[in-house]
């Protein structure tokens, strides 16, 4: 069978009209009566990167479980790649690599026999071209190196890649990455994320979950927001992030006269911090603001309006701080 | 009922199927069996089974030494007063010696922790949405353990004919009905007889992979697995519960003797073969069915 023949002409027409990932009123109540997800409508459009955000216990990995059929909803429809999952579980799951909940890897095993085993449950995958492919993964995140050490020996961060390199052992037309970048250096952050654009520029669909917002803003064209088992929201990054307003900073030697004259100005919660002075900027003109300031003797340093983050969208939505556990 | 199992509809436009060739689905086999055969603990299994015939063999020579005979005639395992004539029957009387705990311990490390030991790492959710597929994983964690069961037997079975062949004389030998059969038919006899021993821990290897199935624990499964076997054999020295020790998956389990008679006496043996078929296909259809519909939170 030849691999590239099979899927490179990227069918556009159901994923594109219906997502990639599609759920309905999908519901999980595990046994003991927790409700961990609630009603979920997702969307994800074909080929972007979608964030999957939200607070640790927000029901995130419970949604993840579901679409890889590992669980079975309490109620409700999931589709992927435009198969109803669990059901066609296997018809689909071949086109999906996925990390779930951090890596899992036999510790008496070699990171590449680890890769070979993975590669074997896999009933599509061609055992001609195993460990070539094999190779090309562990070189891909950049463990060929330490391909022959025993998987027990690997810090976490090298688990993590390992994982990567499982989810990259075939070409994929959807990858879920989950937390994808615990235990990893702010240097391995970066390479994870300059993987993901690489992956994406390719045209697979990547969906990475966090709680960390800043590093999914960073790469996601997409994102959705969960608290306490339900979505909060989702849609493009930049349509939710101008949902909350941007900052208005001044910085300035003079910080007192400046909060008296912006709060003249309408600038709302004033909030003075050294020689930083923010607050929420005012219908008026910004001109005429920087202006007043500079008619009442205030000298000014800065000037500007930071934009909002995720976060800030985050709190907007729910009131509440994103570290928050449901 | 399972729905990782359940016909898929043909691949739709949406997903370009990469279509497996049949023979594909071996490869897991042949990688859970190096995966298994490679742990260290399987080793270390295998090591004790195979140092049991050299502790028999070794007793046996230097209680003998002096030209007696083993003391008690009818005490210690099937056999063990001919070995000084012939090496041959420390085969059978090491595999009467492993068969009621060493063996059906081994076997019952190795099948509880089939399922619950790749749930409790973490790599059975890997597997699942490889995907492996749920009763196909099954199938392969069985077919392993029954190759566990047939490796284990004839580790002891071949550690105890070189252990004969080095300490005892080898050569014709009695049957149990007293005729002689010459040192090929005997060795042809302890082939068969290593393959109905292995034959007779299927029951508990599917016994394993259903407690399996029940936990997230490897640990829990395996000691579960070995806490049942021992509960049987107690239950089965028990006179007054002989209403229900017909059905213990080890009362006919030295049986295999009967294959040492002239002629054969097959009754015991059929029993214990077709009470371990019952025990498979019940144990391996509940172990089916709770495996395809547990939902995998770990």
């Amino acid at each position: 069978m030849d691999e590239a023949s099979a899927w490179e002409p990227r069918p556009v027409a159901p994923d594109a009209v219906d997502g990639v990932i599609r759920t309905r009123a999908l519901t999980k109540r595990y046994r003991g009566g927790q409700l961990a997800v609630d009603g979920l409508d997702l969307t994800v459009p074909a080929g972007s990167v979608f964030g999957f955000l939200g607070p640790n216990g927000s029901g995130k990995t419970t949604t993840i479980r579901m679409l890889m059929g590992l669980i079975e909803p309490t109620s409700g429809t999931a589709h992927v790649l435009g198969h109803p999952v669990p059901r066609a579980a296997r018809t689909v799951l071949p086109h999906i690599g996925a990390l779930i909940e951090g890596p899992a890897l036999y510790g008496f095993l070699t990171g590449r026999d680890n890769l070979l085993r993975y590669d074997a449950a896999d009933p599509t995958a061609d055992p001609r071209t195993r460990s070539t492919r094999v190779a090309a993964a562990l070189e891909r995140v950049g463990l060929t190196a330490a391909a022959g050490k025993k998987a027990k020996a690997y810090s976490l961060g090298m688990k993590q890649r390992l994982g990567l390199a499982a989810a990259l052992l075939q070409p994929r037309r959807l990858l879920v990455l989950d937390e994808p970048t615990n235990g990893l250096d702010p240097q391995g952050m970066r390479e994870i994320r300059s993987l993901v654009r690489e992956l994406a520029s390719d045209g697979t669909t990547v969906f990475v979950s966090s709680h960390l917002l800043d590093e999914i803003e960073q790469v996601c064209t997409h994102a959705a927001v969960m608290a306490h088992g339900r979505l909060v929201t989702q849609g493009p990054v930049a349509d939710l992030a101008a949902g909350a307003r941007g900052q208005l900073v001044v910085t300035t030697p003079d910080p007192g006269e400046a909060a008296r004259v912006l709060k003249e100005q309408g600038v709302g919660d004033v909030v003075v911090t050294g020689d930083r002075v923010t607050g929420e900027p005012p219908e008026r003109d910004l001109a005429d603001v920087n202006a007043a300031l500079v008619a009442a003797g205030v000298r000014v340093r800065g000037f500007g309006v930071e934009r909002a983050s995720l976060e800030d969208a985050f709190v907007a939505l729910t009131g509440e701080g994103f570290d928050v556990a449901g | 009922m399972s729905r990782a199992e359940t016909a898929a509809p043909a691949a739709g436009p949406a997903c370009p199927s990469r279509t497996p060739h049949r023979l594909w689905t071996f490869g897991l086999l042949r990688s859970e069996l190096a995966t298994t055969f490679r742990r260290w603990r399987t080793l270390a299994l295998l090591g004790v089974l195979a140092a049991v015939p050299v502790l028999v063999g070794v007793a046996v020579r230097i209680e003998t030494r002096d030209g007696s005979s083993v003391a008690g005639g009818g005490e210690g395992p099937a056999f063990i007063a001919q070995i000084t004539n012939n090496g041959l029957f420390l085969v059978f009387t090491a595999l009467a010696a492993t068969l009621p705990f060493f063996l059906p311990m081994a076997v019952g490390v190795v099948a509880g922790d089939a399922i619950a030991g790749e749930a409790n790492a973490g790599t059975l959710r890997y597997l699942l949405v490889a995907p492996a597929g749920r009763t196909r994983l099954l199938l392969t964690k069985y077919a392993t353990a029954v190759a566990f069961c047939l490796a284990a037997t004839l580790v002891v079975a071949l550690s105890a004919l070189v252990v004969g062949a080095l300490l005892f004389p080898l050569g014709d030998l009695t049957t149990i009905s007293g005729t002689q059969i010459g040192f090929a038919e005997g060795l042809w006899r302890a082939l068969l007889i290593a393959l109905v021993v292995a034959a007779s821990l299927v029951g508990i290897a599917a016994l394993g992979l259903f407690v399996s199935t029940l936990t997230n624990s490897g640990i829990a499964a395996m000691a579960t697995t070995v806490g049942l076997l021992i509960s049987v054999q107690i239950v089965d020295q028990i006179p007054q519960l002989h209403a229900v020790q017909p059905y213990l998956f080890s009362h006919y389990w030295l049986s295999f003797a009967d294959l040492m008679r002239e002629p054969v006496y097959w009754d015991g043996l059929l029993k214990n073969l077709q009470l371990q078929a019952l025990y498979a296909a019940v144990f391996g259809s509940a172990a089916w069915a709770r495996f395809t519909a547990k939902d995998i939170t770990v």
